[in-house]
């Protein structure tokens, strides 16, 4: 029998993502793109976006990661796409909290939408960064930004 | 590493008794989330049996002092206590003088000891330092300060696919700018026991000396430096089932005289003027400050313990857990080894095509199982392999067969969920 704290965060839909995640593909239509490494565990993805009128029209990422990371950068592709660069920026704040236990339980995370599947990772500390990589590399094209992104 | 001849393997294991062995370390018996602690992290740090605790509660509660300087009665004891470590030291590696022993932080220190003493007073503009290709960052980055400082050039022995040494590669890269070949003995990522006679042997063919990162090495196999005649050696206490911040580096006495001091400050000097200060002899020249006196003391206690277990009957134990776990690792679907070397340590690094070494650590501590998982401080290996990360576990003198079933059974409980 698996942990209940561990089912939790490795819920069937991550593990979903993880074999199979979508917009796992070097975007040709790219017009900004970043790194990000986690030096902790070499772990390593590029975000390809091709922005329009401030709008995330595409987006797609590659790289090797944990089921975690690579969860989080397939369901953060899904969900930023269509969206504005300021509606993606609130998104990530939002789920930054989620991730790391500071959203209130009576708050409604109903607008994070399938993102509230890595909320089982407000008990792992260690894995927060896991979670939040990819995030922090797409804001950083989306922000133009020549320069590997790190978590530490 | 260890030859076996049957009879004696026999003898030997009819006197280990692992089941008693754990008994000596407390934290053994602690439970990880309600189940038994299974620590097989032990290339990262071992664990302390209670003599070894007993130690340093004796030192702090009735032997604190400083060392080498005070008249009074505790300053002496703590001194002899600690130059008696020194002799430990000494004998367990087999080194002609306890002048050779000097007392660092760690392996880490006493590599950049040599870098900064031996390396910057003899190597000059186009000169070239010998490493390895699964060196620890730590048996890379002082070499590379050195190199940038001096313009010289780092010179990278290849490595196969199993992770041995390619010789001939090696033998090629020796020229007349070799001024210092530094080599791991056991790698912390892939267990490869590496020929280090061999290298010594082509090394002093050229009158080009030898430094040994032995930080995995001592606490797996007898180690003993006049028999290897190496110049330098380095290691850590808290591998060796020691305390966290005592190291040694041994080096050779004459090559130790030519080195200039690496710090300066207190109990490396023997006159200080403000116009000049003549430094102390061997090996307190290389000792400034106040060392870690506890530590010291603590690294004698372990020693002391290794050596009454048997540093032989230690390999061989460990010898069978690399063979089970291996085996039983291999029955795993999808499961691949890195690092395949002949002579090998008990450390196995392993990865899979579609799961995360990450992954794989977070399931395992739920089982209670201890391991490592990511680059283990040797990026460029993991880009040898093209790979980001590893998982590894290594085996210490406690771990047993029951729980390299558990492991293996924890690993394939993994792949259940991720291939479900």
């Amino acid at each position: 029998m698996l942990d209940p704290e561990l089912r939790e965060l490795y819920q069937q839909v991550i593990l979903d993502h993880n074999k199979s995640p979508r917009n796992f593909k070097k975007l040709e239509t790219a017009n900004r793109t970043a790194e990000g490494y986690n030096p902790l565990c070499g772990d390593k993805i590029n975000i390809f976006v091709d922005v329009e009128k401030d709008i995330v029209k595409d987006i797609s990422f590659q790289g090797s990661g944990c089921a975690i990371s690579k969860a989080s950068a397939s369901l953060m592709s899904t969900v930023v796409k269509g969206k504005s660069i300021e509606e993606a920026k609130k998104i990530f704040e939002k789920f930054h909290d989620l991730i790391t236990g500071k959203l209130d339980e009576d708050e409604s995370i109903e607008e994070l939408g399938k993102l509230a599947v890595l909320a089982g990772v407000k008990e792992f500390p260690i894995r927060v960064k896991c979670a939040s990589l990819a995030w922090h590399t797409m804001l950083s094209a989306l922000k133009n930004e020549d320069k590997t992104v790190t978590t530490e | 590493m260890i030859v076996k001849q049957e009879p004696t393997v026999k003898e030997i294991k009819n006197t280990y008794d692992v089941y008693k062995i754990r008994e000596d370390f407390p934290i053994l018996k602690i439970k990880i989330r309600n189940k038994p602690l299974c620590y097989l992290d032990n290339a990262a740090t071992t664990q302390k049996p209670q003599q070894v605790l007993d130690t340093l509660n004796k030192y702090y509660t009735s032997m604190n002092s400083n060392i080498h300087r005070g008249v009074h009665y505790l300053s002496g004891v703590a001194t002899d206590a600690y130059e008696e470590a020194r002799i430990k030291v000494k004998n367990f590696i087999n080194a002609k003088s306890g002048k050779e022993i000097i007392f660092t932080r760690g392996t880490t220190e006493s590599i950049n000891l040599v870098a900064n003493s031996f390396g910057r007073s003899n190597v000059k503009e186009g000169d070239e330092i010998i490493i390895s290709n699964m060196e620890h960052h730590s048996n890379i980055v002082p070499w590379q300060f050195l190199c940038n400082e001096k313009k010289a050039k780092l010179k990278i022995i290849p490595i196969d696919d199993n992770g041995e040494i390619i010789f001939d590669e090696f033998l090629n890269l020796i020229s007349d700018k070799t001024k210092l070949i530094s080599v791991v003995y056991v790698s912390n990522s892939l267990g490869t026991v590496n020929p280090v006679k061999e290298i010594i042997e082509a090394a002093h063919k050229n009158n080009i000396p030898v430094l040994l990162d032995a930080a995995q090495s001592v606490n797996h196999l007898p180690v003993n430096v006049q028999k290897l005649d190496c110049e330098f050696l380095a290691f850590s206490g808290h591998k060796l089932y020691g305390p966290t911040g005592i190291g040694v580096l041994y080096a050779k006495e004459e090559i130790l005289k030519t080195m200039p001091p690496f710090m300066g400050g207190g109990d490396m000097i023997s006159k200080v003027t403000f116009e000049e200060t003549t430094f102390n002899e061997l090996p307190f020249k290389f000792e400034a400050g106040t060392s870690n006196i506890a530590g010291a003391i603590g690294l004698g206690s372990a020693i002391d313990y290794v050596t009454s277990k048997g540093i032989d009957k230690i390999a061989n134990h460990e010898a069978d857990l690399l063979e089970y776990a291996t085996v039983r690792l291999k029955e795993v679907p999808g499961l691949k080894i890195i690092g395949n070397a002949r002579q090998k340590s008990a450390v196995i690094s392993f990865i899979f095509d579609n799961i995360h070494p990450h992954d794989i650590g977070t399931f395992l501590d739920y089982e209670g199982v201890a391991i490592r998982t990511g680059h283990h401080c040797t990026q460029p290996l993991m880009q040898r392999y093209n790979i980001a990360a590893t998982s590894r576990a290594s085996f210490g003198l406690y771990n047993t067969i029951e729980e390299v079933d558990i492991l293996v059974d924890s690993v394939k409980r993994v792949i259940e969920v991720f291939n479900a």
